[in-house]
């Protein structure tokens, strides 16, 4: 039988490395969206897991993760491709403008007296997931070493301080400027999506959650190329504007 | 009654609009390379390589397709 302390810290890095992707995709959406949808997006999504963890207990590892990972996953890859493009083409054309914009004034923030059902699915399907793999790790690691009691106050740990240190960016988040953060949430949804809709598929990445990082590099270098592109076309249509203006003038 | 009937057409116009947005070749490219993809790891294929590439391809396709421009009647707004 593995030691407590083994399981709890095993459990707890683990589980903090789904918990970051969680609460990325809330921080992000919440920021970029508004907060109201996207808290209850989030509410519901551990609402449906908590039911789901109480109802199944150790059947959980029966639940078929790939089909979900592909479904999820291709949903917030073809969503996070919108956010991209549209960051692009935002921050290509107005540069970092909206630094000390009003929330209020983005068009993409919901001003509706609904609820946003975007920000509420993209929370919603973001703790669902996270939190279902959270949930695999702990009944898988708790089960085989025997500790299931460590090994749930490591996962629960582990979502409480990432969490808690979400909380504590959001501050430096609403600082980003809007037309930047739209195309950091897109990068990051695409980046995510793509990494879970193969893996659902059963592709093996290299390096396994290690690509990760070598995923969102690539995404970060595309987007770096494409705003490079379309500020030169920018500034040279600006350019042969300001030619043809002299030469009216002149005429 | 109007309102019963109208309300399975908004939730369909809802899930495209957030599925596919407002442009399908995205999501048609992304459907695509999942689909090769599942046939190419069946075929014991590495092909890990193939999403990243169509996504790198049709973000440079989607900037450009969301350009104005005098030919564009689409609708794609930036």
């Amino acid at each position: 039988m593995t030691g407590v302390a083994t399981v709890l810290v095993t459990t707890f890095l683990a589980a903090a490395v789904e918990a970051i992707e969680m609460v990325t995709i809330v921080v992000g959406v919440g920021a970029t969206r508004g907060w109201r949808s996207t808290v209850l997006g989030a509410g519901a999504g551990f609402l449906v897991l908590a039911v789901v963890v109480v109802g199944l207990g150790f059947a959980l590892s029966a639940v078929p993760i790939g089909p979900l990972r592909l479904v999820v996953g291709a949903l917030l890859l073809v969503f996070g491709l919108q956010w991209f493009r549209k960051g692009v083409t935002r921050v290509a054309a107005n540069g970092l403008a909206g630094l000390r914009s009003n929330i209020a004034d983005d068009p993409e923030v919901w001003r509706g007296e609904g609820i946003d059902w975007t920000a509420f699915v993209l929370a919603f399907k973001g703790v669902l997931l996270e939190g279902l793999e959270v949930a695999f790790i702990v009944v898988s690691f708790g089960a085989n070493a025997g500790r299931l009691g460590a090994a749930v106050v490591g996962g629960v740990a582990a979502v409480v301080v990432v969490g808690a240190v979400g909380i504590a960016l959001l501050r430096a988040v609403a600082r980003i400027p809007r037309s930047l953060l739209q195309l950091v949430v897109g990068v990051l949804l695409t980046t995510f999506g793509s990494f879970w809709a193969l893996e659902g598929i059963g592709v093996s990445w290299p390096g396994g959650d290690g690509a990760i990082p070598g995923l969102l590099a690539a995404y970060v270098l595309t987007a770096a190329v494409n705003i490079a592109i379309e500020r030169r076309g920018v500034s040279e249509r600006a350019a042969s504007f300001g030619r043809s203006e002299v030469t009216t003038w002149h005429a | 009654m109007a309102r019963v009937i109208s309300w399975p057409l908004v939730f369909a116009r809802f899930w495209y609009r957030f599925i596919v947005g407002d442009d399908w070749t995205v999501a048609a490219a992304v459907a695509l390379g999942l689909v090769a993809t599942a046939v190419l790891n069946r075929r014991s294929v590495d092909a890990w390589w193939l999403v990243p590439l169509i996504v790198i391809a049709m973000v440079r396709v989607s900037v450009l397709r969301a350009k104005p421009g005098p030919r564009r009647h689409d609708g794609l707004r930036p």
